[in-house]
């Protein structure tokens, strides 16, 4: 059996298994996912570690698993590692891991929420580990339902219950905008099967007209950006985490969220290269708005959590920006922010959540000393703080490099390149500020009494740590074997490109369709 | 008259009969263990459905000159009688407890729901004007008792008042729309409907019976602007017979429309199909809106219904394999749903109690089965991976971006479909959210279930999950079925 399967059906059986328990007990529930969660993170490990030496099928993947799932579709379940998805599923499973370590403090139906937890993490594995858009995206949308319940069920906060909506609302609504750009891909593409390789080769063999690609690009693009928050769709990401339990806002701010960049990076634009093109200034433009208005947005936060929601939807303007830019560093550099930002969102939103649990607010001018209060929890905000205004070191700062280097060739604006430079300065700012404000100084009354993390929690604060400096250190380990599936994307879309200025000259002297056909005729 | 052609249909005629004798000898108080023994037979006239051969039968209704006329024993037909048959049974087994509150004549509820049946059987197979038309009044009449029964609850008279007189109305809207199309084709056969001439197409007589008989079929679907009665019916008629309301005699009159559009509408018609995507956006805002402030969720199931009513319009209307074939998936995935559903309503309250969405608060507490019931059918209705409710809806919203390239409104109501979805995730959502987080004190009593209302629970649930996890057996009927439009 395909390791890549059972990766998936842990957290299916978790689920399962924990729901026939029918609610008996909450201690065994929390067991049950501990283990079958753990199992999947050193499932992952071991096949990423094993990817090079792993022997790949035509595609370039490995470990595959392809069944015929909806025949007369094209729809298979196509399962496998390869350089791209490999590193976001290790990150997924064990952001997954360490959201169950987190949810230590449900205490109310627990079985329910472990196993809701469960789906929603299958939800996420399974989607990274789809070569099959169809099952990339059905896998996403299993973890929608389970999102809705869990964030009403066991969420925090005066607004819950709208936060809760508008969460599930903005992302059906961008789903299934994507959904529709996906079956018209399809549609138009004339491949045989769903999955992404045969897709793309049917695009590269006869390119979709350039009209039909404007057409298709907007949705992928929109429904997409609804998912990753792309500004100005991007309001329900801080309210929804600042509501949600410390679990559900870890696996959804760092795993799934990165759902929607996948996408556009593997599927949307280099099946579309034309229509992303005439696209470009327009994802420019948005994830500047990320960068700078988001970041503006996020100095002005008060509570801690709601800090961290807006800076991790700022720091999806990185990711837009390398996207839009998709020449090799650029794509590279996003590819290692998708796994970095999941690390760093799910470390910060389980230190803010481990906050909470001590006190409901987090107001961060009534806080101040934690870390001399709880000098290992303080620690890690220290360390999520750092990362996240992009200090050397850990592996935001290699990603947002190349970013830079690869946004600087490609995308000659002078707004992109003050965009960014003063993204990072409000990144800076509101960073600093904050560890200034919760982790120095003097200890309010409130979080006097404040204990510091230990058991799984601890474990799974020194596991997102540990990634992310492993990863600051050694990027190489991602960004090398990614390197070959990468550059084929590039040439794909780089191809597309030229002919069609190639062709724009060749077609420009023509000066009436007369003339056009006359020359075909002599072509003759 | 080949009399086996026909045999399924005359096996449940007399099931019919056989109840109604039976009732005679049951003694008052197992009068309600009726619906197992017609659950039964069903179960055994359904299997030996799948055990027809289809194709000697084919063969031998093409040599019946006289049967051949009237109906049609095509993929489509098959398809849907099955999913007639199906539902006929779960809804006689949920039927036996809910009938336990009818003062009387709960044998002949049995007896009437087996004849509606017979209509919905019949009106699979219809493809002439007179066989439409008698199948449809066979389903529409029973319907009219079946929705009165509760004779002590003034809703439920109320409901059955209703249904009457606007029945009638579209009945006679229906037949008036076949005597103009008659006029104007001189048949009402559906092949030599299809092959008129141009000229007469362009004629208004024909516009005008097209519309008025899409009309009737409208009333039987629940579509704008027919749909004033759906949501009173659903809420005052017997759960069990909402629920075959919902199913049986909605599935009945798409069948109908299908035939008629993919059968019996000339090439040179085709631009009527602007007019049906018209329909279904005007169904589709109006259901989704209107189901947002409902307090009772039989009511709100109602306008859900209208809903989906506009979505199954637009697979129909995008004319082509696909739109069939989705069609007859949603059905099939409407029908666990709505199964699902509503024997978790009729389990849940008591009589007397009404179906308040209030009611429900904390139902996880009180069952896990009934509140995992209702949270599947409502995510399926919504139209959620895993769950069966999205394949149908994906296979319409498929049909119609192919229809896209002949109708610049199929754009229009892809969006308002996708605008529709996300409004209908507010309003099932909101009963899911009652079950898990409920804004109300809730009712702290278990609720006991016995063994059969277990079963039909399971039934429902395994039926939304296998559709939604291994649709492609499903979905290879479906296309086998569709086939026969082509």
């Amino acid at each position: 059996m395909s390791p890549v399967l059972i990766l998936i059906l842990l957290p299916i059986t978790s689920g399962v298994l924990i729901s026939l328990l029918r609610g008996k007990s909450g201690s065994l529930a929390r067991t049950i996912s501990l283990i079958l969660h753990f199992a999947a993170v050193a499932i992952a490990v071991s096949s990423f570690v094993q990817l090079g030496k792993a022997p790949v099928n035509a595609d370039g993947v490995a470990f595959a698993f392809i069944r015929d799932w909806i025949p007369s579709l094209g729809i298979q379940f196509y399962f496998g590692f390869d350089s791209v998805n490999a590193p976001l599923v290790l990150m997924s499973s064990i952001v997954c891991f360490a959201a169950v370590c987190c949810s230590e403090k449900i205490k109310d139906r627990e079985a329910t929420y472990y196993s809701l937890l469960s789906f929603m993490s299958a939800g996420v594995i399974g989607a990274f580990c789809s070569f099959d858009i169809f099952s990339f995206y059905f896998f996403h949308e299993l973890a929608l339902v389970p999102t809705f319940i869990l964030i009403g069920g066991w969420g925090a906060g005066p607004q819950r219950k709208y936060a809760t909506y508008k969460i599930t609302l903005y992302l059906t609504g961008g789903a299934l905008v994507a959904l529709l750009g996906i079956v018209l891909l399809y549609i138009n593409s004339n491949a045989e099967t769903f999955n992404m390789f045969s897709i793309l080769a049917a695009v590269a063999k006869s390119p979709l007209s350039e009209s039909t690609q404007n057409m298709i690009f907007p949705l992928l693009l929109f429904g997409f950006g609804v998912l990753v928050s792309l500004w100005p769709f991007h309001t329900w990401a801080p309210l929804g985490y600042g509501h949600a339990p410390t679990g559900v806002a870890m696996i959804h701010a760092g795993a799934l969220k990165k759902f929607g960049l996948y996408g556009l990076l593997r599927v949307a634009i280099p099946a579309l290269p034309l229509g992303s093109q005439n696209w470009v200034s327009v994802i420019t433009l948005l994830c500047t708005g990320n960068l700078i208005l988001i970041g503006l947005a996020a100095m002005r936060q008060r509570q801690l959590h709601m800090l961290i929601g807006f800076s991790s939807v700022a720091h999806m303007g990185f990711v837009f920006l390398g996207l839009a830019a998709y020449n090799i560093i650029g794509i590279t550099g996003a590819l290692l922010i998708m796994v970095a930002h999941g690390f760093l969102a799910a470390l910060s939103f389980g230190l803010a959540g481990s906050l909470r649990d001590y006190h409901p607010d987090l107001e961060m001018s009534k806080m101040g000393g934690i870390l001399k209060q709880a000098p290992f929890l303080g620690f890690g905000l220290a360390i999520a703080f750092l990362a996240g205004c992009g200090v050397p070191g850990f592996a935001n700062f290699a990603g947002e490099l190349l970013i830079f280097f690869g946004s600087w060739t490609e995308l000659p604006k002078p707004y992109v390149i003050l965009a960014v430079w003063s993204g990072l300065i409000i990144g800076g700012v509101y960073m600093l500020r904050a560890i200034r404000k919760v982790l120095h100084g003097s200890i309010n009354d409130t979080w006097k009494n404040l204990e510091d993390v230990k058991g799984m929690q601890k474990l799974a604060f020194s596991m997102l740590i540990l990634a992310l400096v492993i990863f600051g250190i050694v990027p190489g380990s991602i960004t090398t074997p990614a390197q070959a599936p990468l550059t084929k994307l590039v040439e794909q879309v780089d191809s597309q490109r030229e002919n069609k200025t190639a062709f724009k000259q060749e077609s420009n002297p023509l000066k009436s369709d007369q003339t056009l056909v006359s020359s075909l005729d002599h072509q003759k | 008259m080949n009399t086996a052609l026909i045999q399924t249909e005359i096996w449940v005629l007399i099931i019919g009969l056989a109840a109604l004798l039976f009732d005679l000898w049951l003694p008052k108080s197992k009068k309600s263990t009726l619906g197992y023994y017609v659950a039964a037979l069903l179960c055994v006239v359904l299997y030996f459905h799948f055990k027809l051969d289809v194709e000697a039968m084919r063969l031998a209704l093409a040599q019946d000159s006289n049967l051949s006329k009237l109906m049609t024993l095509d993929g489509t037909a098959i398809f849907l009688k099955r999913i007639f048959l199906a539902s006929g049974i779960i809804i006689s087994v949920i039927s036996c407890t809910y009938s336990k509150r009818f003062k009387s004549g709960i044998g002949e509820y049995f007896v009437i729901l087996v004849f509606a049946l017979l209509g919905m059987l019949f009106a699979a197979s219809a493809r002439h004007f007179s066989m439409m038309f008698v199948s449809i009044e066979l389903i529409t009449v029973s319907f009219y008792v079946l929705v009165s029964f509760n004779r002590n609850l003034l809703s439920s008279i109320e409901a059955g008042i209703k249904f009457l007189i606007l029945g009638a109305l579209s009945s006679s809207i229906l037949i008036f729309g076949m005597a103009l199309v008659y006029a104007s084709a001189g048949s009402m056969d559906l092949s030599a409907i299809k092959s008129m001439p141009t000229e007469s197409v362009n004629n208004p007589v024909f516009i005008l019976g097209f519309i008025f008989l899409f009309s009737g079929l409208c009333f039987k679907v629940a579509v704008v602007p027919f749909q004033f009665w759906a949501p009173d019916v659903y809420q005052g008629a017997p759960t069990p017979t909402t629920s075959f309301l919902a199913i049986g005699s909605k599935a009945a009159g798409v069948v109908l429309m299908l035939r008629i559009v993919y059968e019996g509408l000339p090439t040179s018609a085709l631009f009527l199909r602007d007019f049906l995507f018209g329909i279904s956006i005007i169904t589709i805002l109006y259901g989704n809106l209107c189901a947002i402030p409902q307090k009772n969720i039989k009511r709100l199931l109602g306008y859900s219904s209208i809903a989906n009513g506009g979505y199954i319009l637009m697979g129909i209307a995008s004319m082509n394999p696909s739109g069939a074939e989705g069609v007859l998936v949603y059905l099939a995935a409407y029908m666990f749903a709505i199964l699902g559903a509503f024997s978790a309503i009729c389990f849940l309250f008591p009589e007397g109690k009404s179906e308040e969405i209030s009611s429900i608060a904390g139902l996880q507490k009180r069952s896990t089965v009934i509140s995992l019931v209702l949270t599947l059918s409502m995510v399926s209705l919504a139209g959620i991976p895993p769950l069966a409710g999205f394949f149908g809806k994906f296979f319409i919203f498929k049909a119609t971006l192919e229809a896209t390239a002949f109708s610049n409104i199929a754009w229009i109501t892809l969006g308002v479909a996708i605008l529709g979805v996300m409004v209908s995730i507010y309003y099932y959502f909101g009963i899911i959210r009652q079950i898990y987080w409920p804004d109300y004190n809730s009712d702290q009593n278990a609720i006991k279930l016995n063994f059969v209302q277990v079963v039909v629970l399971l039934v429902s649930i395994v039926g939304i999950l296998w559709i939604g996890i291994m649709p492609s057996e499903i979905i290879e009927a479906a296309r086998q079925a569709s086939l026969s439009f082509w």
